[in-house]
């Protein structure tokens, strides 16, 4: 028997759990920890460590059955049959669903609702899904989905810019009517964005070098470790709750309602725990199939992907094909960089049109450059869809821009650091779009930081006297090298990336704040829709109640969809957005909690005539000269004050779809890195031996947090660099690696000592004057990488992941795209 | 089929399990303790890592009617493991220091005291909840974020230091290469294993 831990299991961030780690925190230590600038503990750090936190994979619910999705085997085929019938008579399953049994709406989409439910009459990728399955045990659902027969007719593929634009190229989606539909220069491409920026001929005519190279970057996967998993229990209204893991539940719901028929009130989501997001939660996975099949058999439905099928249930990082051409005089000044940029979307838009935005708005990196002429596309092909992925659009462009860098460095004679902050934007710059980044941009410190750090010290493997240890080696405990042949590189890279919503979309976020007294203690009870998936929002969100209200104790209410939308935890915006939110929905709480002071105490003391030469601390009532005129108890008495607030940075304004000018981003980060490797010039083996990154963050609202994105969105860029791809198929466009045991993450052992400085300088716009850091530090750690591993090795390396045959002079054996 | 074994030093039974049940489904969906993780369920990224007789093994690659009989400790039941670790220990170095005073400094034998795991003044703890070391100190210094790697690598960190009290770097990066994180760069992870190490060689 199952213990009964499902329905409150959800609620993983347990109110009173969660407050009470903290506040025993407070008391035990004597000093407060746990405000704004301080590294407080997650809420959640107990419950994840005593295994007692409930991921959505761990829901467990009396009579729930378990969901199963059929996949496509082709990457573009006509449907001419499905016959369930031999599925539908396998004991214990409850309900097989086709396209033709959904009730009401049939696709959804995060932009463009061009993405099947389920496929009607046309696959579009490998792994589509065809039809779902509920039964009374997973691997029943698993067999029953093998009996259902679907007859297939393969059809030409469209895999890249050549065949998707050739005249007769089969269309992706014919007669398509979204909003870029009429500006597009094809219809398999789902968007362009030029930007061009004074006269680059001119520019071109008057440089004295020019470095024009083409750029591969293969498609990476999110490969967050909690897979798509969530349990849909249908309630007695008629409607459905959702218990999911997710990066925004309101645009979840938001897809949902239309797909099930239902109004949006009747679709209620909760967030369960999340194992990591990076992008790949943005869009729908099983969300519509459990809440269909639940509401089919009218039994709750838990579906749970394994990593096999992880890799065909999210969307994936753009591949892309970069061209690059960097001008720039003999003192060492750009002047002018011409690119085109395209990215795969593969089958369905996603999130592909803003990924195009970003990539064309960021695509020359954090320069100054006067003359730019830029073109960013995102296809429509036959290959796996591909959508939001941490750093989004600016990571593949860097990777490019900063190869170019070091190639113009070279030609020029010039140290490659020094060339970057000749270059280098600081705050008053103008971006190619016409924007002036109007808050600090140090750019050129954070290089001169991370070059100024102590190099790691040499031949590490060698140990007094002894053994060489192989541990300290390229290839590790396999014993393939004691020194020999091991050289060592050393490279440096720097990335922009906007932080929040872009382009004119309104972004906000909402928090709903309630002061009580409970126990003889104030306690604030914050409630969002904000999506914690390891980021730590959540400790952020306790560490700003204790600031601006001046309480102990602080309870997280579940995230979900009761109270206004959080957006999206992406674009590195949630501390910045929800933060904001919490900050100013508590602003509100004080300023109530001081006109209600006034009202009953006004008379006893002068200092209440002035609100704004007041604080919340310590439960008390302080004057800006340190006098303590009421306390919060006393205030409140049995009194709540409850209210929700919404929060939006200033408005942005779309590019314009000529020539790419306009305020787009709200705000911008900026990251430097210094990598270290050493390599195996026999074998191409490459081990990063140090990799160091600077990373101005405004304000540390939480240091060892900020500290962890960096490290993590450092690793992520590393494994990008030398081993993360999903390989696709020329032939068939099928994924052929969709596992941990051939697609590759960086282990413990692949990834090195990080050290990081981080910088606080104020972005005077934005709450506590942070600026968000999750994605900057993913930017530039790759381009970093490569360029060491070019130092050592002297290969052009003009694709990512880097791969031992392109080390090794073997890439024409292999890869003949590769090197 | 039923199968039987003792999990976290409690003998429990299931029922109706399909031949092809691994021990990580039957943990997670039979038992009721979904502690234990399901990232890849083939063997590679070490999230359902739990200890089978001692050993440490990924959960989803042993079938469940393996586990017949056998004794299982799971990420629920570290803290009590750790905590009976150190009262054994602290009982044999007890007994090993009488007879032979002058040797009492023996490399390598943690000074534990049975009564405390960590003490309450660490951030996060709960109170009537005390934490294995290893535990504590993931959450002390941030290695910690969705967690999801968390479980396994707390199993794994733990027989690491029971087999091994002062690890170095590169020990410890050897004993959790089976365990997969992708959102902290395994620096903090690391930091709390060194953490760890160091608390338990304090006696704390």
């Amino acid at each position: 028997m199952a213990a009964d831990r499902t329905l409150n299991a959800p609620t993983g961030v347990a109110a009173d759990r969660t407050a009470s780690a903290p506040t025993s925190l407070t008391q035990a230590t004597g000093a407060p920890r746990g405000t704004v600038g301080e590294s407080a503990p997650r809420p959640d750090g107990t419950l994840k460590v005593t295994g007692e936190f409930a991921y959505s994979s761990d829901l467990w619910h009396e009579d729930m059955l378990w969901g199963f999705t059929l996949r496509s085997p082709h990457a573009h085929a006509a449907i001419r049959s499905i016959d369930t019938a031999a599925a539908l008579a396998l004991p214990g399953v409850y309900a097989v669903m086709t396209h033709d049994d959904l009730p009401a709406g049939t696709h959804y989409g995060l932009e463009i609702r061009d993405q099947p439910v389920l496929a009607k009459d046309r696959v579009r990728y490998h792994g589509e899904p065809v039809a779902i399955v509920a039964a009374d045990h997973p691997e029943t659902a698993r067999r029953a989905a093998a009996r259902i027969a679907v007859e297939y007719e393969e059809l030409p593929l469209v895999v890249g810019e050549a065949t998707a634009t050739a005249p007769d190229a089969p269309l992706l989606h014919p007669g398509r009517r979204d909003h870029h539909a009429s500006h597009v220069p094809h219809p398999n491409i789902v968007h362009r964005q030029p930007i061009r920026r004074g006269d680059v001929p001119a520019a071109r005519a008057r440089a004295d070098v020019v470095v024009r190279r083409d750029y591969e970057v293969g498609m990476q996967d999110q490969a967050f470790l909690g897979p798509e998993s969530g349990l849909a229990v249908p309630a007695e209204d008629g409607g459905v709750d959702l218990y999911i893991a997710t990066q925004w539940l309101h645009v979840d719901r938001d897809q949902l309602a239309p797909v099930l028929g239902l109004p949006a009130d009747k679709v209620r989501l909760t967030l369960s725990g999340v194992g990591g997001a990076f992008g790949a939660r943005e869009d729908l996975s099983m969300q519509a199939h459990a809440c269909l099949l639940a509401l089919r058999t009218g039994r709750p439905v838990k579906i749970v992907y394994n990593r096999y099928e992880s890799f065909f249930g999210h969307v994936h990082r753009h591949p892309a094909k970069l061209t690059y051409e960097h001008g720039a005089a003999r003192d060492g000044t750009l002047l002018y960089v011409q690119c085109r940029i395209v990215l795969d979307g593969g089958a369905y838009a996603s999130s592909s049109p803003a990924v195009v935005g970003n990539a064309a708005s960021l695509s020359i990196g954090p320069y100054v450059v006067e003359n730019v002429d830029v073109e960013a596309v995102a296809l429509y092909s036959n290959n796996p869809p591909c959508g939001a992925m941490r750093g989004f659009g600016a990571v593949q462009a860097c990777f490019a821009y900063e190869a170019q860098m070091d190639a113009v460095a070279a030609e020029l004679g010039l140290d490659p650091v020094e060339f970057r902050q000749r270059n280098a934007m600081s705050q008053g710059a103008t971006m190619p779009t016409g924007q002036v980044v109007d808050s600090p941009a140090p750019v050129a410190e954070l290089l001169r930081r991370v070059k100024a750090l102590p190099m790691p010290p040499e031949r590490a493997w060698e140990t007094a006297g002894g053994p060489v240890d192989v541990r300290a080696l390229p290839g590790g405990l396999s014993n393939t090298t004691h020194g020999e042949a091991v050289v060592r590189g050393v490279g440096y890279a720097v990335g922009i990336k906007n932080v929040g919503f872009s382009e004119g979309f309104d972004d906000y976020s909402t928090a709903r704040i309630r002061l009580e007294v409970i126990g003889g203690e104030p306690v604030a009870l914050v409630h969002t829709a904000m999506a914690e998936v390891g980021q730590g929002g959540v400790t952020v969100h306790t560490q700003i109640a204790r600031t601006e209200l001046g309480v102990d104790r602080v309870t997280l209410h579940p995230a979900d969809t009761r109270v206004g939308s959080a957006g999206s935890t992406s674009a590195s915006r949630q501390t910045y957005m929800t933060g904001g939110a919490v900050k100013h929905a508590c602003e509100a709480v004080r300023a109530e909690v001081l006109r209600r002071g006034r009202e009953r105490f006004g008379a006893s003391h002068p200092g209440w005539a002035e609100p704004e030469r007041l604080r919340l601390a310590d439960g008390k009532v302080v004057t800006d000269g340190g006098e303590v005129i009421g306390d919060l108890a006393g205030i409140l008495g049995d009194g709540a004050i409850d209210l929700e607030r919404e929060f939006r940075h200033r408005p942005t304004e779309p590019f314009d779809l000529r020539t790419g000018q306009g305020f787009g981003h709200v705000q911008y980060s900026f990251c430097a890195h210094r990598a270290v490797v050493e390599v195996d010039t026999e074998l191409g083996l490459v081990k990063v031996v140090e990799l160091a990154a600077a990373q101005d963050v405004g304000k540390a609202i939480n240091p060892l947090s900020v500290v962890g994105q960096i490290h993590g969105g450092s690793t992520q860029g590393l494994g990008l660099a030398v081993m993360e791809e999903i390989v696709v198929s020329a032939d068939g466009a099928r994924v052929r690696n969709p596992s941990f045991t051939d697609y590759l993450i960086p282990t413990i052992l692949d990834t090195p000592a990080m050290p990081v400085e981080v910088l606080e300088l104020a972005d005077d716009h934005a709450p506590y004057g942070l600026r968000g850091v999750g994605e900057a530090p993913t930017l530039s750690s790759t381009p970093a990488v490569v360029a060491a591993i070019r130092a050592a090795t002297g290969f052009p390396l003009r694709r990512v992941p880097v791969r031992p045959e392109h080390l090794t002079q073997l890439t024409h054996l292999t890869h003949p795209a590769g090197g | 089929m039923r199968v039987n074994m003792t999990v976290n030093g409690r003998p429990y039974e299931a029922d109706d399990v399909w031949e092809g049940e691994s021990l990580l489904y039957v943990l997670r969906e039979r038992l009721g303790l979904p502690g234990s993780k399901n990232a890849c369920e083939q063997g590679e990224c070490g999230s359902c890592t739990v200890r089978l007789d001692g050993v440490p093994v990924c959960a989803c690659l042993v079938a469940a009617g393996q586990a017949e009989g056998r004794e299982v400790v799971t990420v629920e039941g570290l803290a009590d493991h750790a905590r009976q670790r150190s009262v054994t220990r602290a009982a044999e170095a007890a007994g090993a220091v009488r007879p032979a005073e002058p040797e009492a400094d023996q490399p390598g034998e943690p000074e534990a005291d049975p009564s405390t795991g960590p003490g309450p003044s660490r951030p996060g703890q709960v109170v009537g909840a005390p934490l294995a070391p290893v535990q504590q100190a993931f959450i002390d210094a941030g290695a910690v974020q969705c967690g999801f790697c968390t479980p396994g690598l707390l199993v794994a960190a733990d027989e690491l230091l029971e087999r091994n009290p002062e690890p170095s770097d590169a020990d410890i990066r050897e004993a959790l290469s089976g365990n997969l994180c992708r959102c902290t760069g395994y620096e903090k992870i690391l930091d709390a294993v060194r953490l760890a190490a160091a608390r338990t060689g304090e006696g704390a």
